[in-house]
């Protein structure tokens, strides 16, 4: 009886353990920045990128492409900020449409969504600084 | 005496599976009506005379000339949009691509996007976006027309158009998905916007589906 309650209570404890240990490898700040952009990313970007980044169709490319991330990471502020036009390859598959740019959005607040796009819909494990990406945009084209 | 309780709570539970089954479900009627009296056999009958989306000749995606023959015997979903629209049209297209592809191939049902964009979304344009958006049969048809057809047009779906320079993309409009049946009468309307409302839209076409078999 007492092996069998050991038994049982361990393995709750090694199942809690699996439990917290999965929910995430990200940062405390990594998260909230990612949690900020994720409203950022509703009011700006969902409409066309879809609420999983899945994109629509030929269309809107997903935003799920981390070597574009990786490629173009210094571009990424640009972008959101600028808008872009002319064709892009994500994911194999060439787009283009043009993408209007929210030029209101501030540095930090493209840190944020930046963030939350690479982290969620990427695999990135770390944030944008807010710095990063004032010196992004210095040198937007 | 438990078999007797067991059968007993048996017939309890299967009553109420049938008393669930309510009377086939249909769905309303929208716009407005008006009532006209005529003599049948010597008798006064009334009728009543349901809002219909008028005849209409718009240019689809093709460059043809499309009109209500189209739409004869079918139940289809109209809605207002343009191509490059930022705000509320990917959504709304997004969720209606969901229908399309639902009931791709139904001969029963189609679907007809309206471009409020009179001066860009022409004709090649709207082929472009459909190719892209992956519509790739005619049973989504999208049209283009002069201001006055387009947005007069809206006003008989009930479906807010404006030109206003100040709102993203030049346009405003509301999202609105707009079951027509083949009798031409508004039976539905649905934000696409709203996910749970699109989740009705798919579900009350297949209640009047059921009404035209």
């Amino acid at each position: 009886m007492l092996i069998r309650s050991t038994l049982y209570i361990s393995s709750i404890i090694g199942a809690l353990y699996l439990l917290f240990s999965c929910q995430s490898d990200l940062s405390i700040k990594t998260m909230q920045y990612a949690t900020n952009g994720q409203k950022l990313y509703v009011t700006h970007c969902q409409n066309c990128h879809g609420a999983q980044g899945e994109g629509l169709g030929q269309l809107y490319p997903p935003l799920t492409d981390d070597q574009f991330f990786t490629q173009h990471r210094e571009q990424l502020a640009c972008i959101v900020k600028n808008g872009m036009a002319g064709e892009i390859t994500v994911n194999g598959k060439t787009y283009n449409q043009q993408m209007p740019g929210v030029p209101q959005m501030s540095a930090i607040d493209i840190a944020y969504v930046l963030t939350y796009v690479t982290t969620t819909f990427g695999k990135s494990k770390t944030h944008f600084s807010q710095e990063e990406i004032e010196a992004f945009l210095a040198k937007c084209k | 005496m438990n078999r007797l309780l067991g059968s007993a709570l048996f017939a309890v539970l299967l009553s109420g599976v049938f008393a669930c089954s309510s009377p086939e479900r249909k769905l309303p009627i929208y716009g407005e009506r008006s009532t006209v009296e005529k003599e049948v056999d010597g008798k006064v009958q009334v009728d009543t005379v349901y809002q219909t989306i008028p005849d209409f000749a718009f240019l689809n995606q093709d460059s043809v000339l499309l009109t209500q023959d189209f739409f004869k015997d079918k139940i289809y979903v109209a809605n207002f949009f343009f191509t490059h629209c930022p705000s509320i049209c990917p959504t709304m297209q997004r969720n209606l691509l969901k229908a399309y592809e639902k009931y791709k191939g139904n001969p029963k049902i189609a679907f007809l996007s309206h471009s409020i964009d009179f001066k860009y979304d022409q004709p090649y344009i709207l082929k472009d976006y459909a190719n892209k958006l992956g519509v790739d049969n005619d049973q989504w048809q999208f049209v283009t027309g002069t201001k006055q057809a387009i947005y007069g047009m809206a006003d008989k779906y009930l479906v807010y158009t404006k030109e206003d320079a100040s709102v993203p993309g030049g346009y405003d409009h509301s999202g609105y998905l707009v079951i027509i049946d083949p009798e031409k009468r508004m039976r539905g309307a649905y934000d696409g916007t709203n996910q749970e409302q699109v989740d009705k839209l798919l579900e009350d076409l297949d209640v009047i589906l059921k009404e035209y078999q």
